[in-house]
Parts: structure tokens; sequence; C-alpha cells
């Protein structure tokens, strides 16, 4: 069961089991994947995001959540299959639900971005 | 990037890295790509086709052949349709599949084996059955089957909503890493079987060894269990998730028989899981 402790693996190196502590690394998510999105939270810009995709919840979005990658707040990209951190001058919520939501809207920026990795891929390898 | 452990300290070593069970770091893989959250404002991927939806097309698959069939969506898409009905599938293989894009498709009939998968982005509808491994390893977008489907369905789903009217065969979501698969009647068994992340929401019932061998994720059930599978166990409800599951099950009119407040939760007794670099240091000792 994950720690109510939001900064936990910010602060922490979050190791809890003798186990985790053996091997040095945390062993499973370090975060609750299975926590739902409050959607009165939800900021105007994923509103946005919906109307325009024609959904009427977050859909794929249900699944991102802010994690932590070296001590630093950061979300997981799964389009370039590693983690992006969060900018350092950005200030976080105090609670999991509100760092969702910024995780999400972090995570649709980066991916609709013309910088994005996956389009010098597409560029190089599509066949079609 | 990932360091592997592949440095030279020996025959037995070399021998440990030849046979894959050197120690992966699993810290350290941070993609170091800061992103401005003053980024210009897209809310599609740049490849997209601009699409708008009150545009909108149909075609008679009757006399064509998958390729055929998708090479038309793509064509249509390309001259900015953004609805599109395909009449007549004829419950032809690989349909509808590899859209990365935002688009309302509809399908008056039957699909055949592996419909709809590698979809990122489009809500498709369907109005018939659908064959095996349906929408397997969709991205985002929704799918939603009016009847009812076969086995392997959402095979490997990362995201976005999977719904069945009906009835859905074996292995529902085997290896699901995310989404919510919907079930309006019943499933068959090892539903959920290596089920990483993600939710799966079962109105019926569900056969033999649910939710056998999964790492994470949440199952919920209507009807009757016939036996869950090694390391599922019960979980407990909370409000978050209630309000969740109403506004879900609600967007697509399904409602349990047995009420949605009485859905029995499913989780992982996390028993199994072993992602750790200390077994492959063990392995090595016994070369």
């Amino acid at each position: 069961m994950m720690s109510n402790d939001v900064d936990k693996f910010i602060e922490s190196d979050g190791l809890d089991t003798g186990r985790e502590k053996d091997i040095g690394q945390h062993i499973g998510y370090r975060y609750d994947v299975n926590l739902v999105p409050d959607m009165e939270r939800c900021p105007a810009f994923l509103k946005k995001y919906m109307e325009i995709m024609g959904w009427d919840d977050l859909n794929w979005l249900e699944d991102v959540h802010m994690g932590y990658e070296e001590n630093r707040p950061a979300v997981f990209d799964r389009n370039i299959n590693g983690w992006v951190q969060v900018p350092q001058e950005m200030k976080l919520p105090d609670n999991q639900q509100d760092r969702d939501m910024i995780a999400r809207q972090l995570l649709v920026k980066f991916q609709m971005a013309k910088s994005h990795p996956l389009v010098e891929l597409m560029n190089a390898y599509k066949k079609f | 990037m990932a360091g592997v452990g592949h440095k030279s300290h020996g025959k037995r070593h070399d021998k440990s890295h030849d046979m894959g069970l050197h120690a992966e770091q699993l810290t350290g893989r941070t993609q170091q790509r800061f992103f401005s959250a003053a980024e210009e404002e897209n809310f599609t991927y740049p490849w997209a086709y601009d699409v708008d939806f009150d545009k909108t097309a149909e075609f008679d698959a009757e006399e064509m052949d998958s390729s055929a069939i998708n090479l038309k969506i793509r064509e249509l898409m390309q001259s900015g349709h953004g609805t599109i009905t395909v009449k007549n599938p004829r419950a032809k293989h690989g349909v509808g599949v590899g859209i990365l894009n935002r688009l309302n498709l509809k399908f008056e009939g039957s699909l055949g084996y592996f419909g709809c998968g590698l979809v990122d982005g489009p809500n498709i509808h369907i109005s018939g059955r659908v064959g095996w491994s349906c929408a397997e390893n969709m991205m985002a977008g929704k799918v939603v089957i009016d009847k009812n489907a076969g086995s392997t369905f959402g095979a490997a789903i990362r995201g976005g909503d999977l719904v069945c009217r009906g009835d859905v065969g074996s292995r529902t979501g085997i290896d699901q890493k995310g989404g919510t698969i919907i079930v309006g009647g019943r499933t068959g068994a090892f539903s959920g079987f290596m089920m990483q992340r993600g939710r799966m929401i079962i109105c019926g019932d569900a056969s033999k060894s649910l939710g056998d061998s999964m790492y994470d994720g949440t199952i919920y059930v209507g009807g009757q269990v016939e036996d869950l599978g090694v390391d599922c166990v019960p979980g407990e409800m909370n409000d978050t998730e209630l309000k969740w599951l109403k506004t879900k099950l609600g967007m697509y009119g399904i409602e349990p028989a047995c009420g949605i407040e009485n859905l029995k939760k499913f989780v992982s007794g996390k028993q199994l899981w072993n992602y750790d670099n200390l077994e492959p240091a063990e392995k090595k000792l016994v070369l």
C-alpha cells in the first residue's frame, strides 16, 4: 500500500521492505496506479482536449500519474518509454489527485509538440 | 538511458550476459528532455490528419478486402472526413487498425480477428460482433461493440475504453497495461490474466481463474466468480472509485443487474512481484 506522504519519493529513497533495502531499489510502481481521477479537479486545458477528441472523460489519461525518477517529479511517456521530468520551477500541490492532473496536462503538451522524439522517428522510419 | 551492465569481469560474467542474465540497472532511465509548460497548445499529434467531425462519408465494403478498407479509411481522413461509416464489413480480419487520429468510425456489421487493433484516438462503434483480439494494443480512444466478442478481447490494451455490451470469450484483457475494459454480459476463463494495470468491469459472471497472475490493476465483477486465479484477491471499494464507476458506466448506458454499489472488487495480492536485479545476481552464482 502506498504511503499517504505524497513527497515520499522526492524526500527519501522510498525503500520500505527488507528486500527493497537489500537490493537498493523500490519494487513496483512508485505511485498508486489504481487511483482513479477525481473529475472535479479537472483543469480547463484537459476539458478542451476531451472536447476536441470527442471524449466524455479523460480516456487514456486516466492511467497517467505523477511519478518520480531520481528523486524528481516526473511523468512517464509511453511513446518514448521514458520519464520526462517536470520543470524545476513548477510548484507541486500537496495532493496526488492535483499532481496527476498536472502530469496529464504536461504529457499532452509534450506528446503533441513538434519537438517530440516520436516525430523524428516517424520521419525516419514510417513506411507509408 | 538504462545502463545495462556489460563489463568484462571474467568469463563467468560474460557467460551470464550471453545468457541474458545480466543485471539491468532500473534507475537512471530518465530521458533528459525537459519540456516547457508554456509549450504551444496542440491537442493532436503533429502527424495527425486535420479532420472535421461534421464532415461525413460512407462506403460499402462488401467487395473490398481488408487492406482496401483500411486504405479507404486513411484516404477519407486525409481529405478531412471526421465521421466515416463502413457498411457490410462482412467479418473481415484486421479492419480499422492503426488509426492514430481523432475520428468517429462506424462499422455497420461484424468484424473478424484483430479488428481495431493498435488504435490511438478514434471513437469506433461496431453494430455487430467481433472476433478474437479486438482492439489489441489499443492506446487511446473508444471502441464500443453492440453484440458479443471473441477471446483475448482487449489483449495488451494500454489505454482508452473498450466496451462490449454482450458476452466475451476467455482471456479478456490478457496482459492489460492500462485503459478500461467493460463487459456488459459474462466473460470467459482467465480474464485479466497477467494484468499489469488498468481497470476491468464485468457486469455479469466471470468464469474460472479470474485475474490469474495479475501484477496490478483492478477488476470489478457484478455476477458470480467461478474462482480466482493465482494472486488475485478481493479488494475494498472507496468513494472515488464508486463515483468513477457510475460516471464510466453511465457514459455507455450500462448498469450491472446487482447495482453499481454491489460490484465486487478484485486486486493483485502482489506476491508475484519479482522485478529486481537480485534474482539474476543469484543465478550468476550457480553458473
